[in-house]
């Protein structure tokens, strides 16, 4: 079966918002519908049926089963555009893209959106677990006395409601506290950390005030730009910013500044065959060339070599082996940031020549980047990262970038719950 | 937003309370649905010796019930007296006696049109008498009541009926609801401007760009445009991007965002529309901004932004698009000026001189525009109900509204309709002009 290569046409995404921001009121459906309706603007896709539209949300009502579908009903997009969900925390939306890529590439369709949203501020509260057992009991009794007995079962401690956390189930900690291991283990400083959160709210501002983001991003509920951003932070500032992951430990160096924050977005990419794209007139940013998805045993794995966010360093050599390319082989660096600890943590496994030949199983080590290449117009730390949003972001962000650049090659890393991470290829 | 009053005096006791007090009626007017008929009644058509040829079968061709005698019963849905063979100022009063018996009986949204040959400076008595038809319809047009108007359309050189035919339309249909006292110069239209296939989407097939297309004016242009069959870019800054997905996501158009006045503006612009649409048709530049201050009071910067924005990103722009062959043969460009640019306005200097500048920049493109059968025009709007004038004081916009001939403010869609016509195949024998939308205001010319 020959395959062809899937085309990056475009993207849109809203401005992201501080959780209890500006979208505090703003369901995932009503930030996915606007930003389906923004790219469907752009691009003129009123009433065009696409192959089909690949989306997802990390924090997600039950009622919205079917969350991307219902968005697209909601559009203006083609009522007749088939959708599904996607769910692979952090990596939802750069894993939609590659299902719909996966799919131009097989000839199944010709076009598609992958896209993704988060909202931290209208997350799902669910009655307690003790009360919905006591509710499903009641349910099933076939007689009004035993449904009386079920009910009686009710208790006050029953009454607290049931909160989606930040954490890991199997270990309990949340993310920065992971995070907070890793970037001890790696010997991460508190400078390093700051210089990168300190850049990528430089390199976002920047970019913006260059209208970089003009054919990117259309704006919601009044916000023409993230919220999130501070485009006088500096180093000094950020260091006067008290810790408040790995408290435990002898020296915690993460704080609100080096962390992203939570956040409220979406974003979608249009994504179509080279044919799809000349019949509609629509340039061809960049071609998403290959993925690799992977995962560590953060539960039992080494308190090192197997952080929860370390995914994407287990995740390259196999995409770079299998593309018979070398990690400084690319134009740009995408590495979403997390924490500012991450980025710095698998930048510093790459060059370590223990892990590399240990746990990659390389005989050099796959080395350094240059770091005038990495997130060059800004990434979460001060945009935010609305988990499923982010993929679009970059996705939409680096195609653009390297059009601009008139060719090239760029690189996406972003880490995600549940000890996994997805990379990416793009060339242009 | 509601015209109360315009509403009241169109109630029943209000009706009658307006006639007793002498009070303004403004009446509600007859506005543009693409299935209705031209006008909604009979039309008495005059003139002054031998009528020119082919009219009467234009008319007729566009579905106009044609009347050549006034039967003394009839109410009138228009009057069209053809003037173009008078020569001396006893030829005048043919005018007056063909209109004085059945304006009376000119039925509300009624339509006087006259129809005269522009003054060419061979005789100067025919030129008097061409020159005094002006002065009848600018007068007439305050004398008539219930939202009927009166305009004249000269024709220029060697222009005859054919070339009349999108004007005709415009003015008699309810697409001209506010344009009224005006003057349209008609010259031979080029070999490229040929007539619509399908009257009802006379702009099918073509590619359009507005600017400032979000909101108020410029997105009724989008939607006015899109109704008549173009394929329009909805272009405004990125701040405006909700609104305008919304605008162009109804319309089924693209949005665009652009900031006009960035200095790589046209450049982006041509790419885009090259890269999309292959080239333009229709160029309407709408974006505009008002820094509103008394002069002694000005800053550099509302001077400067106001130029900058309302005039030379339009020179920019247009140059840019013309140089790069962007703007396709047969092309049409429409530029907003504003009644402030004609007549002046307390608190405006920086915006009138842009306005007044986009005016001279019309007439000068003009004959560039010609060489490529193309055309280009002004469109200066008076005063229109929009989110700008919402936020002025109550009473000053009371007042505001009354002072035209129409006693009303005009509606986005009115300016939108002049637009549309403008762009139109058949109006490529309206160069270089300026066609106000301003209900014949009373302030200034």
């Amino acid at each position: 079966m020959s395959t062809r290569r899937a085309a990056i046409l475009g993207g849109n995404r809203i401005p992201f918002a501080r959780a209890n921001g500006r979208y505090a009121h703003a369901s995932n459906q009503d930030m996915l519908t606007a930003t389906l309706d923004g790219l469907a603007a752009r691009f003129n896709l009123q009433g065009e049926r696409l192959g089909e539209v690949a989306g997802g949300a990390v924090l997600k009502h039950s009622r919205d089963f079917n969350l991307t579908r219902e968005a697209v009903l909601g559009s203006s997009l083609s009522a007749r555009t088939p959708a599904y969900d996607v769910q692979q925390a952090c990596g939802t939306g750069l894993e939609t893209a590659i299902l719909v890529a996966n799919k131009i590439a097989l000839g199944q369709i010709d076009s598609g959106i992958a896209g993704g949203v988060d909202t931290a501020s209208d997350a799902p509260i669910a009655v307690n677990e003790g009360l919905r057992e006591v509710l499903l009991a009641a349910n099933r009794a076939r007689s009004v006395p035993a449904r009386l007995k079920a009910l009686a079962g009710v208790r006050p401690n029953h009454l607290l409601p049931e909160i989606p956390r930040n954490a890991e189930p199997r270990t309990g900690l949340s993310m920065g506290e992971h995070q907070a291991i890793t970037t001890a283990e790696w010997q991460v400083s508190r400078e390093e950390q700051d210089e990168l959160a300190a850049a990528s709210h430089r390199n976002l501002a920047a970019a913006y005030d260059r209208g970089f983001f003009s054919d990117l991003l259309t704006p919601f509920l009044g916000l023409a730009r993230d919220e999130n951003l501070r485009p006088d932070s500096s180093t000094e500032q950020l260091a006067r910013l008290k810790p408040v992951f790995g408290l435990s430990g002898a020296d915690p160096t993460m704080t609100a500044g080096n962390s992203t924050p939570l956040t409220d977005g979406a974003s979608a990419v249009l994504l179509a065959s080279d044919e799809w794209a000349a019949q509609h007139r629509l340039p061809v940013l960049a071609h998403l060339v290959d993925a690799e998805t992977g995962a560590v045993d953060y539960v039992h794995g080494d308190r090192k070599d197997d952080g929860l966010l370390m995914a994407p360093v287990y995740a390259l050599p196999r995409l770079l082996q299998r593309t018979g390319l070398s990690l400084q082989d690319f134009d740009y660096y995408e590495i979403h940031e997390a924490f500012a600890g991450t980025v710095l943590a698998t930048l510093k496994a790459w060059q370590d020549p223990r892990f590399c030949a240990e746990r990659l199983g390389l005989d050099h080590p796959l080395g350094s980047i240059d770091r005038s290449k990495l997130n060059v117009n800004g990434s979460s730390l001060a945009a935010g990262h609305p988990f499923a949003a982010t993929g679009g972001r970059i996705l939409a962000s680096l195609a653009k970038q390297l059009h601009e650049r008139g060719g090239g090659r760029g690189l996406i890393s972003i880490c995600a719950a549940g000890g996994q991470g997805v990379v990416a290829i793009l060339e242009a | 937003m509601a015209d109360r009053y315009l509403d009241l005096v169109n109630s029943g006791i209000g009706r009658k309370l307006a006639a007793q007090l002498g009070l303004p009626r403004p009446a509600v007017l007859r506005r543009y649905q693409p299935t209705d008929p031209l006008l909604p009644g009979a039309l008495l058509l005059g003139n002054a010796g031998d009528g020119l040829p082919g009219l009467d079968d234009l008319l007729s061709e566009a579905g106009v019930q044609l009347r050549d005698t006034d039967a003394g019963n009839v109410r009138w849905a228009g009057l069209l007296f053809d003037a173009t063979t008078v020569r001396t100022p006893q030829d005048l009063d043919a005018v007056r006696a063909f209109l004085s018996a059945p304006l009376r009986r000119l039925r509300s949204s009624g339509r006087v049109v006259l129809l005269g040959r522009a003054p060419d400076g061979k005789d100067p008595a025919t030129d008097a008498t061409r020159q005094a038809l002006d002065g009848l319809v600018r007068s007439l047009a305050k004398e008539l009541r219930a939202g009927a108007t009166a305009n004249l359309i000269q024709l220029a050189g060697a222009a005859g009926a054919d070339d009349l035919d999108s004007t005709l339309r415009f003015l008699l249909s309810g697409r001209s609801a506010y344009v009224d006292g005006q003057v349209i110069r008609v010259a031979a239209r080029p070999d490229s401007a040929t007539v619509p296939a399908d009257w009802q989407r006379p702009l099918a097939g073509k590619v359009a760009l507005v600017t400032g297309a979000a909101r108020g004016i410029g997105a009724a242009i989008a939607e006015t445009l899109a109704r008549d069959g173009a394929q329009v870019v909805l272009a405004d800054l990125p701040a405006a991007g909700e609104q305008l997905a919304r605008v162009a996501n109804g319309i089924s158009g693209s949005s665009l965002h652009l900031d006009i006045a960035a200095p790589q503006a046209p450049a982006q612009l041509i790419e885009y529309l090259q890269q999309r649409h292959g080239g333009l048709d229709i160029l309407v530049h709408n974006a505009g901004i008002t820094r509103d201050k008394l002069l002694a009071n000005m800053q550099p910067e509302q001077w400067q932004s106001v130029l900058t924005v309302n005039l030379a990103a339009q020179l920019r722009i247009t140059t840019a698009l013309l140089e790069a062959g962007c703007l396709r043969a047969g092309g049409r460009a429409v530029c907003l000026a504003s009644t402030s640019g004609i007549a002046g306005n307390r608190g405006q200097t920086n915006y009138a001189a842009a306005k007044a500048g986009v005016i001279g920049m019309v007439r000068s493109f003009a004959p560039q525009f010609a060489e490529r059968g193309a055309a280009i025009n002004a469109v200066a709007p008076g005063f229109i109900d929009t989110d700008m004038t919402r936020s002025m004081p109550l009473l000053t916009r009371e007042v505001a509204r009354r002072l035209s001939s129409l006693q009303q403010a005009g509606l986005p869609v009115d300016v939108a309709e002049t637009v549309a016509y403008l762009a139109q195949p058949g109006s490529g024998g309206v160069n270089g002009q300026v066609l106000r939308v301003c209900g014949q205001n009373l302030v200034g010319a």
